[in-house]
């Protein structure tokens, strides 16, 4: 999936003239201040908001009615954003049931989802019965379980504490090699990104725009040694200076 | 564990405590349990023999205040004349009930499918709201000439604003994220709401299920009070006013424990549903330690 040039701006522009290609498979970060539009602009990719002027393409996907690749796109909210009438299993299985997928057909896809995010011996509990690390896994194994192109994650761990925050990001580290999905990861944290991401574009605010494009070499196994690591602290550094020098160049009111 | 009982060297049987403590604890639940039944039947029974004797020793005759044995025999002996009119009022709040039921989910669903129809509406269910129902019962009896239903009609507008009022806000309380994530997925209307909103709304609807089953009961009383039924086929609230007229104060008591059982059990059965519906999701059904 190549996703060029999308190009928009609305009444209090908070997206301006915004260009951004993604390449297949890539773990893409967006990272800026707060009010830099990039939840909006992830919105914007999903269709959950449109865009006032430019548009998005969608290379090798089918389009629906709505101009959105069908089934290709899998979201992460901040918040688990579970139902919580429905077990963990009606939660995952959302997504299939919408589009018309038998239960019986569905279960072994969504067994093995749970399996993936360790979840499959809670199945039948309800959201309000887990922890806040184990919702999020299931909102996860709802974004995936439509074997999505593209998935979409909207600061999905800030709520979080450290250590389930840094649990869950070797879990999505995992689940993207193993599916090859490619992920756009919405955060303000430079340690987030520079961990789990091999490409981060750093956005200013006011209006919102792209401030700098950062490729990392991600040829380094992503452990806990990398936190400790040379590399690691380099490219740490690297992404906080342009973050430092993209919040003041952004409209100057904070 | 070590660290717990190196910091209570006081206590040499650390053993013996946690076992006192293992036994002690569902001996108190159970007693609990027993307590919760025993202390408010105890009670109405104070109540029943303060009454009985505060009757008979200050001679108060039967057409003031009755004795509680005096009631029970009422209830006994009219038993014949009350049933049909229990059945009567039993009727008419439930088959308001049920419509309200029916038609203030439908209403709520069509006054959120668009903003127009809400804009259109809602002043309507407001001032229907506002406006004392019963007032409305004279005008009624010019138009209506069934009496009965009447009474219904009443019982059904008294009944239907709050599983209206309820429901709109349970439609409308969806959790924004998933709205947009049915979005995302291409879900139908139908979808949605079948998924999606009347789930998220049954705790609201439960709630104005609990005041309505009540409501319907008051509003069968007293319309059957402002329009004035007699005779055959009439309910337990023209009972009470002819049990009044004839001094007959036993049957008016009577009558009035019919009532109250008949507003209990639906507060009994109101409730058990919203648990029922409730208790595995809701915070409302959910019993806590804490």
């Amino acid at each position: 999936m190549r996703n060029v040039s999308k190009v928009f701006s609305n009444g209090t522009l908070a997206l301006k003239d915004m260009s951004l290609d993604v390449e297949r498979g890539e773990f893409l970060s967006l990272l800026g201040p707060s009010g830099c539009g990039k939840s909006t602009a992830l919105r914007i990719i999903a269709g959950l908001g449109s865009a006032s002027t430019g548009s998005i393409d969608w290379p090798s996907s089918q389009i629906n009615s709505k101009g959105l690749p069908q089934g290709d796109i899998g979201f992460v909210f901040q918040e688990p954003t579970l139902m919580p009438w429905q077990t963990v299993f009606g939660n995952v299985y959302l997504p299939l049931r919408l589009t018309r997928v038998s239960k019986a057909e569905a279960r072994p896809r969504i067994m093995e989802m749970l399996a993936s995010v360790g979840l499959a011996d809670f199945a039948d509990a309800y959201p309000r019965e887990l922890s806040g690390g184990m919702k999020m896994r299931v909102s996860i194994a709802r974004a995936l379980v439509t074997k999505p192109k593209l998935l979409l994650m909207d600061e999905p761990f800030a709520a979080l504490d450290e250590i389930t925050r840094q649990k869950l990001n070797d879990d999505v580290l995992r689940l993207w090699k193993l599916s090859g999905v490619t992920v756009i990861f919405v955060t303000h944290s430079v340690f987030e990104s520079v961990y789990l991401s091999n490409r981060i574009v750093v956005m200013k605010a006011r209006p919102g725009q792209v401030f700098a494009d950062l490729p990392l070499d991600n040829s380094g196994e992503r452990t806990a040694e990398y936190r400790t690591s040379e590399a690691y602290r380099a490219a740490t550094h690297e992404v906080s200076t342009a973050l430092h020098d993209a919040i003041h160049a952004g409209g100057g009111t904070h | 564990m070590s660290a717990v009982q190196q910091a209570g060297p006081g206590t040499s049987d650390e053993a013996g405590t946690d076992s006192a403590v293992a036994i002690v604890a569902p001996r108190t639940s159970s007693t609990e349990k027993v307590m919760r039944i025993v202390v408010p039947v105890t009670m109405l029974l104070l109540a029943i023999v303060a009454w009985h004797f505060t009757v008979v020793l200050n001679n108060i005759p039967k057409y003031i205040l009755p004795t509680p044995a005096d009631v029970v025999l009422s209830l006994w002996n009219d038993w014949p004349t009350l049933l049909p009119a229990l059945m009567v009022t039993l009727r008419i709040t439930v088959t308001a009930l049920t419509l309200a039921l029916i038609g203030g989910v439908a209403m709520a669903i069509l006054l959120v499918q668009s903003k127009w129809i809400e804009l259109a509406l809602f002043p309507y269910a407001v001032i229907l709201q506002v406006t004392p129902v019963i007032a409305i019962a004279p005008l009624l009896l010019i138009y209506v000439h069934d009496t009965q239903s009447v009474l219904l009609i009443i019982a059904f507008l008294v009944a239907f604003f709050p599983i209206l009022s309820n429901m709109v806000a349970g439609l409308k309380s969806v959790d924004h994220n998933l709205l947009n994530l049915y979005d995302l997925y291409g879900a139908s209307r139908w979808q949605t709401l079948i998924y999606l909103k009347l789930p998220a709304a049954l705790p609201y609807f439960m709630a104005g299920l609990r005041i309505a089953g009540g409501l319907a009961l008051i509003a069968a009383v007293v319309a059957e009070f402002a329009a004035g039924t007699a005779g055959q086929g009439s309910g337990l609230a023209f009972r009470l006013l002819e049990a009044q007229y004839r001094l007959n104060i036993p049957r008016l008591f009577a009558a009035l424990i019919l009532l109250t059982s008949t507003g209990i059990a639906i507060f009994g059965i109101t409730s058990f549903i919203a648990w029922f519906s409730l208790h595995r999701w809701h915070e409302s059904a959910i019993r806590r330690e804490n």
